[in-house]
This record gives C-alpha cells, structure tokens and sequence, in this order.
C-alpha cells in the first residue's frame, strides 16, 4: 500500500514551519529531522524517559508518543524556544544552571521543559509535588537532588517545604 | 583570591540550556551529508545455530543501499578480552552461532533513517535453537559450551590456583557464611550507543577514517577501532562530541563503531548509526553480575579474625571489561577493617547474555556490598550493635600506608571519623529509640537503619594523564585533556585549575577534548580518575607555563625570573609597575606547555554512609527516607561538582539496593529490555540527599585529590540493603539480596516466620 | 522505534469517524491521545492501515452532570484527557474517586494527552480507571451508525486488551454515577511513581475494583458480599483474592498478587469507611 504524505503546519518556537510528512513521523523526528532543532532528545522507546518532552499549546508532552500530523495547526515550544541566547536563558534553565541541575545534559532539555508545565500549573510546589510533577523524565547523572532544588528555586521556594 | 575549592557554576551550562549540547545523533557536519543509516538486524534468541539467513527480501525494500551479514565481513573476528581463552572471539555479525539476544547478525544501510526498520523486519534468519546458559554455576559446569572450541566456560580466573587455606577460620568462636547475589545492572546512560563515520582516502593507501562515536576515551576507542579494522592508529581520526552519560559503559569502542566504520569504507559514503534505548538494553554493556559466598569469623567481642570472599562472576557471551573487573573485587575485599587473614578468589564465566563490562565502581561496589553484608552478619550472630563492630574493627588512622591482607595498599584515610560523623547527624542513638517504639508497638511500617563504612580504589587503571595548556595573542587560553568529560563538568574545573596558576578568567579558558588529531593520546574519563591524573596534569601544565613565561619576560623586562610575580593574567616584576601581560608574550613566539603527570599508583577513597528507610511489613515495600554520607576525596576542587558528583552516585547506589535488575528468564530472554520494565527510579522515588563534607588528602599528587565518581554508588547500595534487612530483622530475617523489591521483602519476612532467615 | 506506514485521517465530526469506521473496518483504528496506542505501533505489534485521529474533535470532550431515574450520573466524554478529569472541580465534588484515580495514570505528560475513553477501550488490565468506574458501576457508551448502545462496565471486557466494541463502534463517553460524600479510596501499588500499578484497589460505596487481578478488571464480590452480611473489614478484605487469576511477571509472583491484594483491599475499605 502506498501512502500519502501529508501537509502540516506547526507552529515551532512562534515560527511557522509546514512539510509533507509520512503520517507516521514522530514529532520528535520533525522537529529533530525536518524542522532540525536538535536540543529535544529521544532516550527510549517506551514513553518513559520524557527527554523528548516539548509543550505543545503549553502543555509538557512526549514527542516521541506524538505523530507530527497529531500537532498539525498546534503550536510547540523546544528548549531552543525558552530562552532567546545563551546568555539569557529563562528563569527556570537561570536556575539549572545555578543550582547544577544538569550534568551530561541528555535530559536536561525536557526536564527544563516538564518542569516550565509543571510550574504552570502550580507555581508554588512543594519538594514533593516538585518530586512527583516530574516523575515523567529520568536523569541518570544527578541524582534528581539539584534538580529538584532548581525547580523549588525558579519557584521561589526552598526544599524541604 | 585562590578560585580552588570554590563553588563554581559551569561554562558548559549556558549552551546546553538554550541551543543544547551536540551529542553524535545531532551532529551537522558537511563530511556527513547524504549519509546511509545502519539498522542492525539482532537475534531474537539467546543460544542458537543460524542455518540460513535471507536478505534478498530486504535488498528490494525502499531506500536500501545495501544488506550486509557475516560472511561479507573480511575482518578476523574481535578478541575483546585480554584474558579471556583464545577461541572467545566475538564476530562482527553473526554467521554460525547467536550467543546472546540482541546479538547483531545483518547490517540494512537505507538511504532514509524509517526506512530501516521496514527493511530490517524483511531480513529472513533460519536459526536452531541450543541450550540457554544463564545460571552461573551451569555455566562454570561447562555442561554447555558457548565456545566448545576453548573447551571452557571460564574466560578468566583470580586466586583459582592457590587452595582455600583449611585453617583460615582456626581460633574463631564464631562463623558466618552466606551466599550473596550482586545482581546484574544496565548503565543505561540517557544517550544510547550511537556513531558515524566517513572514509576518505588521502592519496596513497587505505586512505583514512573519521569517526564520530560516544565513547568515555576517545584514544583508547581509536587505538581499539585501528586494531579491529587492521589500519595503523594514525589512519583513525575519532572525535567523541557530546556524550550523554557513560557510568563505564562508553569505556573504549564498542564492536558496531568499528563496524560502522567499516561499512563507510565498503559503501564509500559516510554511515550514521544510533540505537534504540530497546537495542541498548541488550546491546550495551552491563555491569555487576556476581554470585558471592561470604564467610566471616572472629570472637563473641567482635573482633573480626578471618574472612573469605568467593566469587563467581558472569561475563556474559563474549568477554569483556566485566570478566576482569572482579580482580578489584578480590582485591578491596576487607573493606575499611583491619582483618588479619583473608582469602579472596574469583571465577569469570560466560553465559548466552549481554557482555558485562565497567558499570560505576566496576568490582569496588561487589566487593563493599559482600564486607558489609558480612559485618552486618557477623553483628547479628554476636547480638552486638553493627556501628560498634564496624569501629573496633577499622584500620586505625596512624596505621597509613596500610597494606591489607589482600595485597592493596591504602594512601590515607580516617575511617572511623567518617562513620562517627554520619552516625552523630543523622542521630543514631535516636533512630534506635525510634525503631524500638515501632518495633513494641507492631507497627505496619517499621524503620530500618543500614551503615556502610567503605573504602575503594581510584585512579586504578591508567595512573598518567597528558595535558597542554596555551595563551594566545588575545588573552585567551586553551586547555587540551586527555581526560573525556561526559557530564563531569571539566570545561569548569580544568579551567579553574589553568586559571589558578595564569589568573586568567575561566570564561576566557577553553577546554578541549577528545578529539584525537588534538589530543593524541590520553586515558579518558572512568574509575574515578580524571582530576587526580587529567586535572593534576593541567594544574602541572598551568604552573609550567607561568615558569616558562617568567623566563620570556625577564628578558623583556631585564628583570630576574625570581622577581616576577604572575597575576591577573601578567607577569609583573615584584614592588614596581613593570610588567607584561601573557598574551604579549604569546604574540612573538607561541606561549604553549606540553606535560603529563603520572601519579604512579591509586588513591583510596573512603567514607560512611548511614540509610534510614521504611518498610511497610505487610507489602513489604521499602522507601528510603534518608541517606546521610561523607564521601571524602581529599582535596575538593570544586564542591558544587564534587556534589554534584556524590548525588548522581548516591542515587544509582539507592537505585541498585532497590529497584534495579536485568532479568533473563531460564531461556535467556531479556525480561527487562525497555525502561518501562528495567527500575530506572525517577525524582518520585528517591528523597534529597545529606552530604557532609570530610577531606583527607592523599600524599600521591600536589592537588591531595582523590576521585569522587563513583564513591557515592559504593557506600549507597549496602547502606540501604542493610537498613532494609535491619527494618525485618526482629522478624527474624538475615538477608534480602538486592533489588530489595517489594516481593522480595515480602517473601523473606515469609521465609524467616518458617524459620529461614 | 517507529511504527510501519499507515494512513492518516483526522475527521471533523464524530459521524465522520463513524462511516470511516464502516468503511475500513478493522483495517482502521481510532487514535485519541495515543499513549496506549503508539507504543504498542512503535514495537509493531499493533499494524493498522489507517489511523482515525479523534483526538481533537471538541464534541468528545466534556464532563457534565445529567439527572436520571436513580439519582444523578456524569458524563465524560470519551475524548476527555485524564488531565481535565484529574482537575475537574465537577468530578472533584462529584465523583472524587475518579479524579483521584485520573492523577495516578502515568505522569503529567501522559495525563496531557491520555483520553478517558481510550483507557477504557485499550482494556489494559493494569490499567487504573477502568477498575475505578467498575467500582463506580459505570457505563460505556458505544455509538456506530447503526446507533448507540450503553453498555454496563460490568459487560465491557471480555479479555486482555478486548471488549465487546464492534469494529464500526466508536466509545464516545462514560457514564458514572455520582457518589457525592460516599467513602471512597484508591490504594495503587507499584514499584515507582508512573509504573502500571502491580496490584490496585478502588473502593467506593461498598463496591470494590481490582486492578491486574485477572485478565480484565475485577470486582472482589466475595468480599462485597461479605461486608453486606456484617463481617469486618479485616474478615472481608481477606477473601478479596477468591475468584481472581491474577498473572506472575518480573514484578510479582501470582502469590505475592494475592497477598497484596487482601492487603491493599483492606487498607481501601478502612480508608473508605473512615472518609464516609
């Protein structure tokens, strides 16, 4: 069975970006592959790790457990999208960086960006709800221990509470 | 102001955190433009003859460039162990027999990365089935050969010659003997294994391979790769980008990077290769892996007299790292304890699994786990508190260099401190009172308290380190390593090492590695060597330099060298305004200094941890509510990282007493090959972490520094096993092998009420 | 991983779905938030030729509260992301159970995207909710051009990953009754945060729901009844395994479900008796 391609748009970091795409393209490859923002990370297969985790309309999902043609007309924001240059980063990538959040930086951008989602929709964790709003993304180098305090600290918040 | 053992945020941090590192998958680099991408066709069984293989299916599927298999390969196949019998030869795909599941056994390049798996599922293998071997002790049977030319299962032996000495427990009032397992781990760095690769020729020869792979060495990895391919070292250019996490995984090349380099050279275009996280789980070297039989014996007052360590260690189908590593094992076995006799031996064996290698600690943590196990033993039987046994156990401050009864001679170390001092923070004499209260009142969740006191080896591979450092003409300086940084954060703390000596600012300071056209040789990063080899060099490097300029400047400023100070980036004659800053004196004449350091041995780092947990008796799930440690490394450069450091070792020691296992069953099939079934813990399962701090220097190298990678995986596991044992230990319970999973705990607490502790 | 090539549709109305799922049969299958679908496509194990995005269709998605003959019911649309069913204040109030039970599937990210209905028709027997409105005594509406049927919960599932869903029937919303200040608990039990529960318990208003006791979820009857005809919690929470099959994996042995299972049916019903 041949299948068509089809066309979509989505909107990546408040810029347009439209292909013709195999329905089964993986929204991770598009913006990795056909859009080739690179930061965004695939570490499994199973929808458990979170590296490749975007918003999309401002909300934290999987972009290896999105199709691209399912983001069609929606609009996604990568790592790239936070912060407009290295030496102005967002206030919660600011606070990774402050508080050694990261290490080999493999997770770094969709923890960076589970934890912007969680902080939206509580934006005065506790250590717990901090612990618990990311136990969708894995790191393997830190231990969770500075994360957890970069995200209390974007939040203006301590651990502990 | 001295910038050492300051808190310093890293460099590396703002790129990572707004475009994102490069890691090998990411690489845009115009040698790579219209690259085939390599799928890997694996075998789906653990033990097996491969009676025919069919790829003509595949050959017509969209986008294929080429199929290859076995016997398309005229590379003799690739001894991967020093020490392993001659006929444990790994081929580089498969042609008569399959040893392990996800062992490779055709190669599809596709023009398009999709278009690789649709061709790869076309690949047709005929195989039949043979004996899986997966139970070490049927394995060192050598029932089943994997190998019947080498005639044995073993594939390496440490202290096998020497008989067990019959006497060895003779005088103690006390024995104590217990199998234990340390089971097997998967690294699982977040980046998987992943490589590329272009052959271009240079005009006469072979011509010459660039390769791009993720790797912990990138020199090692080219020397290895050359040796494979049959070209000389200096045909290989292998550069390591990014690297997301390695744990000892990524130590040196794997097979697939010389095969993709291969393929470069047969397809004349450059080849792209990433495995899936599924392929990584049984592609990728995994760690630990030991069955141990520990006895210990002493007096009814606690003295330790004698103790023995028996292992049988699986090194997987084609023999690696991991059928070496357990000579660390054997020899840290007495830990931190001064014990008079103590007889260590070790059996490598291979099984139809995948091959073991390095995973953080590599041998130390085995043999930590297995000492403090048998303290906690021993403590038991005697009815005396284990802290106390630990203590009047201990080598004693004053006794250092101190040469165990195994044969390794400790640098420094204040063992006894350590453990007091985790012991007073997370106030044990409380804990105690607590567990009493819940354990009178039949609570359902009852409180666990679990010490390790450890000591381990690092710096124990490679004990030199190159390292060149270099002012420009526009005050910049570059730092060249033959250390391979891959989350460490050496762009930081090399640069706080030049800055120190040049006063030059870090930001200014641009370090370089793994590059080996670059750096042509170096040890990379693993066992914990880096600053106390690598760092040191640079430190060396720095200082060397300032001297160098010293000489340049005095000329200049007609001034004697012993007048001239380096600061701020100038040399300046001491007590006038005279002076001249250091990239003048790089303008004329190039202000650069090549230098290695060799430690010449190890160091040992040691500490105490303390785990409190608790476990609901009913269910038998166990949650870490604390840890309290002091990992002391000496010298501390640069403590957020040195933390940063214990945290990530912490949390995979906690994880391996837990949650984690690679499990096959009986017919070698992987039971855990996707992160939704291998235990990789999130934030949710893990609490914050007390560190303290302690540093006892080493006298081997002019830092006092010693490593602090894996330190934290060490002391973590045992401290958490033993807490997990201690919280059902009045219900009679000895022993839980790790993971100390909830079925586990639940079926010991079982066991022990039918009298089986 | 990546899934073998399929075509891809994302109809406008539900009655667009509906005669694209005559058309194709069992050659089409609906995708809503394809956190239970993709991966079993990226490992190949599911084959579709043709996807039928709901996805997006705001019709599928809703929570409202309608009156009945016995007392009042909510209905969630089948297109409902666990997200909006975790927050609902409605549910919250309501039916608490479920939103509670919502919070506990996956992580944010899944919760982002999962869909109610699609947890229901997946038939996963680890899954969380479709124990929750069996202890809820749900019901799953089924819609096809030949109309809609209600199915009780109780009838849905007829085995692992398989219910009584025909392949031109679309579930388009679930039905729950609502408990108002019933006692009610939810006791999950996994090894971490986002695992498939091991063994889990839903409680509410006497009825109790298993969750990876057998091959689909499971009432524990033997102890419903038992607390009908006065017996303690203790005494009826230890029969709560009887008439259960529950599977041995890497996690558990089918005697540790067991045990676990009494356990845990225990704990539910003291919560649940205690917050009535």
């Amino acid at each position: 069975m041949t299948i068509d391609t089809v066309k979509i748009t989505i909107g990546v970091n408040g810029e347009s970006t439209s292909a013709d795409v195999e329905p089964r393209l993986l929204l991770a490859h598009y913006l990795r592959d056909v859009v080739g923002l690179k930061a965004t990370n695939i570490g499994c297969d199973t929808t458990s790790c979170g590296a490749c985790t975007v918003l999309v309309d401002g909300e934290a999902v999987k972009s290896c457990t999105v199709l691209a043609v399912q983001a069609d007309q929606q609009s996604v924001t990568t790592m790239e999208g936070l912060s407009p240059d290295a030496e102005h980063l967002h206030p919660v990538a600011a606070a990774f960086r402050a508080e050694h959040g990261l290490q080999c930086g493999f997770c770094t951008p969709g923890m960076v960006l589970a934890a912007v989602s969680l902080l939206t929709e509580n934006p005065a964790p506790t250590e717990r709800e901090v612990r618990e709003g990311l136990e969708g993304n894995l790191c393997r180098c830190t231990g969770y221990h500075n994360i957890v305090r970069a995200v209390l600290a974007a939040a203006g918040r301590e651990a502990g509470m | 102001m001295s910038i050492m053992g300051t808190r310093v945020v890293r460099t590396e941090d703002p790129l990572f955190l707004s475009r994102g590192a490069t890691y090998t998958d990411d690489l845009i680099d115009e040698r790579l433009a219209g690259a085939l991408h390599l799928t890997l066709v694996r075998s789906p069984l653990a033990h097996a003859r491969i009676t025919a293989v069919d790829v003509t299916g595949a050959r017509a599927a969209p986008g294929v460039a080429d199929v290859v298999t076995g016997v398309d390969i005229d590379l003799a196949p690739a001894k991967l162990s020093a020490v392993a019998p001659d006929g444990m030869v790994r081929p580089w795909l498969a042609t008569d027999t399959v040893r392990f599941v996800g062992e490779p056994v055709a190669a599809v390049l596709t023009e398009e990365p999709y278009q690789g798996q649709d061709a790869a599922d076309l690949v047709e293998v005929d195989y039949e089935p043979l004996p899986a071997v997966i139970d070490l002790r049927a394995a060192a049977s050598d029932e089943v050969l994997l190998f019947p030319e080498a005639g044995t299962n073993t594939a390496a032996g440490f202290g096998l010659d020497t008989e067990p000495d019959e006497h060895l427990f003779d005088g103690c009032e006390v024995v104590v003997t217990r199998e234990i397992v340390n089971q097997r781990l998967a690294a699982v760095p977040l980046e998987t294994r992943a490589a590329a690769a272009v052959w271009r020729p240079d005009g006469d020869g072979d011509g010459r391979l660039t390769l791009w792979c993720s790797t912990q060495n990138a020199q090692s990895a080219r020397t290895e790769v050359a040796g494979w391919l049959g070209i000389d070292a200096a045909q290989v250019h292998l550069i390591t980008p990014d690297v997301g996490g390695g744990f000892g995984a990524k130590i040196g090349a794997d097979p697939e990077f010389a095969l993709v380099g291969w393929l470069a050279r047969r397809t004349g275009r450059p080849v792209r290769w990433s495995e899936t996280r599924s392929e990584s789980m049984t592609g990728m070297l995994q760690g630990r892996g030991q069955r141990q039989t520990v006895t210990i014996g002493g007096t009814r007052d606690g003295d330790v007299l004698a103790y023995r360590l028996d292992v049988l260690a699986d090194a997987g189908a084609y023999p690696r790292l991991g059928a070496t590593l357990p000579y660390f094992t054997c020899l840290m076995a007495p830990g931190v304890y001064a014990i008079g006799k103590v007889e260590s031996r070790a059996r490598s064996v291979v099984t139809t699994t995948t091959s073991t290698g390095a995973y953080r600690g590599a041998g130390r943590p085995e043999a930590t786990a297995a000492i403090e196990r048998a303290m906690d033993l021993f403590a038991a039987e005697i009815g005396k508190d284990p802290a106390e046994v630990r203590r009047r156990n201990m080598v004693a401050p004053d006794a250092f260099p101190y040469t165990t009864a195994s044969g390794a001679t400790y640098d420094s170390g204040r063992y006894a401190t350590a453990l007091d001092t985790v012991l007073e923070a997370a106030g044990y004499a409380d804990l105690r009172v607590e567990q009493a209260a819940r354990r009178e009142r039949g609570d359902a969740v009852q409180l666990g308290i679990g010490l390790c006191a450890y000591v381990e080896i690092t710096g124990g591979g490679a004990f030199s380190e190159d390292a060149s450092v270099e002012v420009h003409p526009d005050g910049t300086v570059t730092v060249l390593t033959g250390t391979s940084p891959h989350g460490q954060g050496h762009a930081t703390a090399w640069a706080m090492l030049a800055a120190e000596h040049l006063g030059i600012d870090i930001e200014k300071i641009t370090v370089k590695h793994g590059d080996t056209d670059l750096v042509p040789r170096g040890s990379g990063t693993m066992g914990s060597r880096s600053l106390q080899t690598g760092g040191v060099a640079v430190y060396q490097a720095a200082g060397e330099l300032v001297e160098l300029a010293k000489q340049r400047a005095a000329q200049r400023l007609e001034a004697d060298p012993a007048d001239l100070v380096v600061s701020a980036g100038t040399v300046a004659v001491q007590g006038t305004g005279a002076g001249v800053s250091l990239a003048e004196l790089a303008v004329s004449e190039r202000l650069r200094v090549d230098t290695v350091f060799d430690a010449g041995k190890p160091s040992f780092p040691f500490g105490a941890h303390v785990a409190v947990v608790e476990v609901d008796v009913e269910s038998g799930k166990a949650v870490l509510d604390r840890i309290v440690t002091v990992d002391d490394a000496g010298t501390v450069l640069n403590p957020l990282l040195a933390q940063g450091q214990r945290h990530g070792g912490i949390a995979q020691g906690v994880s391996q007493a837990l949650l984690e296992e690679v499990v096959y069953d009986a017919d070698g099939n992987p039971l855990t090959a996707t992160l939704a079934d291998y235990a990789f813990p999130s934030a949710a399962e893990l609490p914050s972490f007390t560190l303290l701090d302690m540093a006892t220097p080493t006298p081997y190298n002019p830092l006092g520094a010693k490593g602090i990678g894996e330190a934290g995986t060490i002391g973590a596991a045992p401290a958490v096993q033993n807490a997990v044992v201690d919280a059902v230990s009045q219900l009679g319970v000895r022993h839980i092998d790790m993971p100390t999973s909830p079925v586990r705990v639940w079926e010991a607490i079982q066991a022990a009420s039918k009298g089986n502790p | 991983m990546i899934p073998v090539g399929f075509a891809y549709v994302r109809p406008d109305s539900v009655d667009e779905v509906l005669a694209l799922l005559v058309e194709h049969g069992e050659d089409a299958t609906v995708l809503a938030g394809g956190h239970s679908l993709l991966p079993v496509m990226k490992l190949r194990l599911a084959v579709p030729e043709l996807v039928v995005d709901i996805g997006r269709l705001p019709e599928l998605s809703y929570i409202r509260v309608e009156g009945s003959a016995d007392g009042g019911e909510v209905a969630i649309g089948a297109g409902t992301r666990h997200r909006l069913v975790e927050s609902s204040d409605v549910l919250g109030t309501e039916v608490p159970l479920l939103a509670a039970v919502a919070r506990t599937v996956g992580d944010p990210q899944v919760r982002h995207r999962g869909t109610m209905g699609g947890s229901l028709a997946h038939a996963d027997p680890a899954a969380d909710l479709p124990a929750a409105v069996l202890a809820l005594g749900g019901t799953v509406v089924l819609r096809s051009l030949r109309g809609e049927r209600r199915v009780p919960i109780t009838g849905f599932y007829t085995g692992v990953f398989s219910t009584v869903r025909e392949p031109d029937e679309l579930v388009v919303e679930v039905r729950v009754p609502i408990t108002g200040s019933a006692g009610w608990a939810y006791e999950k039990f996994t090894r971490r945060a986002n695992d498939w529960a091991i063994v889990a318990v839903a409680v509410v208003d006497g009825r109790i729901g298993l969750v990876n006791m057998g091959p689909t979820p499971l009432r524990a009857s033997t102890t419903e009844a038992a607390l009908a005809d006065g017996a303690s919690i203790a005494a009826a929470a230890a029969l709560a395994d009887e008439a259960t099959d529950p599977a041995a994996d890497v996690t558990a042995t089918k005697e540790y479900r067991r045990h676990l299972v009494r356990v845990l049916t225990r704990r539910a019903l003291t919560t649940a008796a205690a917050g009535s």
